[in-house]
């Protein structure tokens, strides 16, 4: 009976970016997974002919181009195509953009405040330097401050030093930045509702938390610290949808000699005395593998595969309250035309940007409510972008894909699962809140998806539909992910080791708790990583 | 959704003009043959207009034309804008009198440089604060307590610098009466058009000169007074590029070109205190309280202050723009930022920021090595520095009363 040298459970970017470093040190590399398709939650998917949808992820940032780089994802067809800022629609009928141009985006805001217009330079200032703390972080496995071992005793002495680095000023902003609501960190700057609405959706996205409650800040700094090109705080599309990015990484994998299995669900991970064998399929096929490493997230893996009984209490029990809520849905539609919206004038770059609609505090707060009381929320905050005006290979000539992103969805609607019923509510609030804005909208729809919390669950795996395996509070980094003591991705059964977002640095399509996860692999079988790039230099 | 247009929304088509134009645009853009356009905060601006050297010497020997628009300006009024400024801003605004301008900076709390300007008092609580970066919400921060209003007022003014020479003549045959009267430093009120200008004697050029400030509407009629007056005079409209050899001359300093200002310095270490720039001198400890004064005092008993910006005179005359300043030609302690071949002086000088006591006490054996791009090759120099006074010109003509009639 075969066994491969690794077994990577989950065909998503992390787990492809992990069997692709594991591949290229020499290791025999088995990928399974369940789907007809890898990619995970970064998928281009023909949903209706002549489309391709961005399903899950919609935009790219975070993806670090030093991954990009050692796995030659270009050659494999990678392209990310930087796009404008775009716009929040106010009620008034009016909108305030975000301009690329710094002198736009003053004059922009100046027409609502003129105070707001020349605090931008401040905020920019004080956001960038977090950034720059954080971002040599990213590719490092975080220490252990309980271990003596010297790899943890150097790698607290680099956080302690790049900390003491820090001014006073700063290190006060830093610790307020990782515990803060991103309302009252915007208040700090800014007087104007709308100008904070702006800012505070990165505050927001993908998290069960309303812009007034502690720990939103870090969520925005999450969003801010990606890059396109060395252009630090920029997205971009990645061209042929957010697939293009998996397609790659499954290219690169490929080419260097590693195995795909798809439509390969595996049912649990064979463990035999603490350590793990390999994998079950659910057709009860057995793979065995001398390692395993799981692209799943922390709940997933630990409360689906492996069981209960090869777990220690405490670990388990952390599992169990390690938060992962669902927050979040999406809808996804095909368009026979560009909308129009009458607010913005039709030569305005905003249509190549992410549009928004909820322009003050309260209502996304309100939002929120809903969420905590176990419903949609009635009035939803919507990132709504349209690759399609600067990628023409994701639909025809003329039509268009849109990608909105929905907030706020609960994981279970008052206590029940979600119907289907309950999904064609939540789709009408987003096709009646654009309609509000973009009057014949509906006219356009050719196809729609719609994904609820349920949906993503099913199809992605990822428990609750949370798109970041697991919140980015503070609690929940560093160190403390997924959990204290097992944060340097090893598991407390041998062999089985973590991949995905669930582990530092956490969610977004970055690919960096894969790559971090190979190096600790290679590191455990005094395999080389020299194939692996160190984080680049933050000058 | 059926709105009515409003201010705000009409203003959305900004998005059109990423450069604007200023009131005086449609005169540039007639005389711009060289089409040599730079971003000045959002403005169009001209680098040069037909020949930046040529331009430089219309500054020394004629009079030279340059539109500083662009410019960020404050309108502070009110019964308590001279202690709201004097709290804000480091020198002494109880000893500037109503018609006199002053060349001063502010800091922020931790004693480092937001900005320099220039401050003109307009009457005794009406002041107008022009400065290179811009800093309303820091100005009605600090103006929380006082009756006074800040009001930015940088598209309504337009403003124009009127240097060399044959400025003050140019400005008399204009038939701005009594503008002999005005010092270095002076300013008054002129009518112009049914309006009034105000014109002070000040510029950045360390020559006879003077700045013009004007309402946006009447601001091409005052171009074509002074451009009709100044013809037998041989006035001339610059670029940006002879006026920075110019402002070097005199030793000027511009903010971030030769010190990072503090709302921008994203690197802890780039930011500067007065005293690391040059500006100590403007610190006034005899005055109340002022913002960052706790620090600065607190930098200089502690000698914290670890730079210091120096002029400096290169031997040869290949411009050191940029390069690093050795000790003994091999410890790194510094940077020019700003550096040519001066045509008054006939001297290579250069505005440095070194690293302490190198500047500050050991002034000797100072290096540059000057990266020089020949045909694709750098020419690597090695030339000694020495640290010399600021302004590296001084011209009698700049402060003569009255102003000379060429």
């Amino acid at each position: 009976m075969k066994a491969w040298d690794a077994i990577i459970i989950g065909g998503g970017h992390n787990g492809l970016v992990n069997a692709c470093y594991l591949q290229r040190a020499g290791l025999d590399v088995l990928v399974v997974e369940k789907n007809g398709w890898v990619g995970g939650a970064a998928t281009s998917r023909e949903l209706t002919p002549g489309f391709l949808y961005s399903n899950c992820s919609y935009v790219c940032s975070l993806f670090r181009p030093e991954i990009m780089r050692d796995l030659e994802l270009p050659r494999f067809g990678l392209q990310v195509i930087s796009y404008e800022g775009g716009a929040v629609f106010t009620r008034d009928g009016d909108y305030l953009a975000n301009y690329r141009d710094h002198d736009a985006h003053r004059r922009e805001f100046a027409r609502f405040s003129k105070r707001d217009a020349e605090a931008y330079d401040r905020y920019a200032r004080d956001v960038t330097r977090q950034c720059r703390f954080i971002q040599p972080l990213l590719m490092r496995t975080a220490p252990d401050p309980t271990s003596f071992k010297p790899r943890d005793l150097g790698e607290l002495l680099y956080l302690g030093k790049k900390f003491a680095g820090l001014s006073t000023e700063e290190m006060a902003l830093t610790l307020r930045f990782w515990t803060m609501s991103i309302s009252e960190f915007l208040d700090e700057y800014f007087e104007t509702d709308v100008i904070k609405a702006n800012f505070a959706l990165s505050g927001i996205i993908g998290t069960a938390l309303g812009p007034m409650s502690p720990g939103t800040a870090y969520v925005l700094l999450h969003h801010y610290m990606g890059e396109v090109d060395g252009s630090v705080g920029a997205w971009g599309y990645a061209r042929g949808g957010m697939g293009a990015v998996t397609k790659a990484l499954a290219a690169s994998f490929k080419a260097s000699g590693g195995t795909i299995r798809t439509g390969a669900e595996v049912d649990h991970v064979m463990v035999s005395r603490g350590k793990a064998r390999g994998v079950v399929l659910a057709g009860g096929e057995e793979i065995y593998g001398k390692l395993v490493v799981s692209n799943a997230d922390v709940k997933r893996t630990f409360l689906k595969l492996v069981e209960e009984k090869e777990l220690p209490e405490i670990f388990l029990r952390r599992v169990k309250n390690f938060k992962i809520r669902g927050s979040s849905g999406k809808v996804n539609i095909a368009l026979d035309s560009l909308p129009e919206f009458p607010a913005l004038p039709k030569d305005s770059p905003v249509y190549r940007g992410d549009m928004h609609f909820t322009d003050s505090m309260e209502r996304m707060e309100r939002a929120y409510d809903d969420w905590k009381a176990g419903r949609w929320s009635a009035d939803p905050f919507l990132d709504m972008v349209i690759p399609t005006t600067l990628d023409p290979t994701m639909a025809p000539p003329g039509k268009h894909f849109m990608s909105c992103f929905v907030q706020y969805a609960p994981p279970k609607v008052d206590g029940r699962e979600w119907t289907d019923a309950d999904r064609d509510g939540f789709a009408e609030s987003v096709i009646s809140q654009i309609s509000d804005y973009s009057p014949g909208f509906r006219d356009r729809i050719v196809h729609m998806e719609v994904r609820t919390p349920r949906e993503i669950e099913a199809e992605v795996g990822l428990t609750e539909g949370n798109i970041f395996q697991g919140e980015l509070t503070f609690d929940q980094l560093l160190f403390n992910r997924p959990v204290p003591g097992y944060a340097q991705y090893r598991s407390p059964v041998g062999g089985l080791y973590m991949c995905g977002s669930s582990t530092h640095p956490g969610g977004g399509v970055m690919g960096a708790p894969g790559r971090n996860a190979a190096a600790e692999i290679l590191r455990d079988l005094a395999k080389s990583t020299s194939h692996m790039s160190p984080a680049h230099d933050v000058i | 959704m059926n709105h009515q247009p409003t201010a705000r929304t009409l203003a959305q088509s900004h998005f059109r003009t990423l450069r604007l134009g200023t009131p005086f645009q449609p005169r540039l853009d007639a005389l711009a043959k060289t089409q040599d356009w730079y971003n000045w905060a959002g403005y169009r601006a001209p680098h040069s207009l037909w020949d930046e050297e040529l331009e430089y010497f219309a500054i020394r020997s004629q009079a030279a034309v340059f539109d500083i628009s662009p410019m960020t300006k404050y309108r502070i009024e009110g019964p308590d804008a001279e202690a709201f400024l004097d709290r804000v801003t480091l020198r002494d605004v109880t000893r500037l009198k109503p018609g006199r301008v002053h060349y001063t900076a502010w800091c922020d709390d931790e004693g480092f440089v937001l900005d320099d300007g220039t401050l003109f008092r307009l009457s005794p609580t009406r002041f107008r604060l022009c400065s290179q970066e811009r800093h309303l919400p820091w100005l009605l921060d600090s103006a929380i307590g006082y009756e006074v209003s800040v009001e930015e007022e940088t598209e309504a003014v337009a403003g124009l610098a009127l240097q060399g020479p044959t400025s003050f003549a140019v400005l008399r045959d204009a038939g701005f009466s009594g503008v002999e009267k005005l010092k270095v430093f002076d300013l008054a009120d002129f009518p112009h058009d049914g309006t009034s200008i105000t014109i002070s004697r000040t510029g950045f050029t360390g020559d006879l000169g003077y700045e013009l400030f004007v309402p946006a509407d009447k601001a091409l009629g005052l171009w074509d007074r002074l451009m009709a007056a100044g013809e037998r005079r041989g006035i001339r409209a610059i670029g940006y590029t002879a006026l920075n050899r110019a402002r070097l001359e005199a030793g000027l300093i511009v903010a971030n070109a030769d010190f990072t200002t503090a709302e921008h310095a994203i690197r802890a270490d780039r930011l500067r205190m007065p005293d690391e720039i040059g500006l100590g001198f403007m610190v006034d400890l005899e005055k109340g309280h002022f913002n960052g004064r706790r620090a600065i005092l607190e930098a200089r008993a502690r000698r914290k202050l670890r730079h210091v910006l120096v002029g400096l005179e290169i031997e040869g005359n290949i411009p050191a723009e940029h390069a690093i300043v050795y000790h003994k030609k091999s410890q790194e302690v510094g940077l020019v930022s700003a550096a040519m071949w001066s045509p008054m002086a006939k001297r290579n000088v250069a505005i440095a920021s070194l690293t302490r006591p190198y500047g500050d006490t050991i002034v000797d054996d100072l290096w540059v090595e000057i990266y020089a791009m020949r045909e694709l090759q750098y020419q690597k120099l090695m030339k000694r520095a020495k640290v010399v006074a600021r302004p590296f010109i001084k011209l009698d003509r700049r402060t003569a009363n009255p102003p000379a009639d060429f």
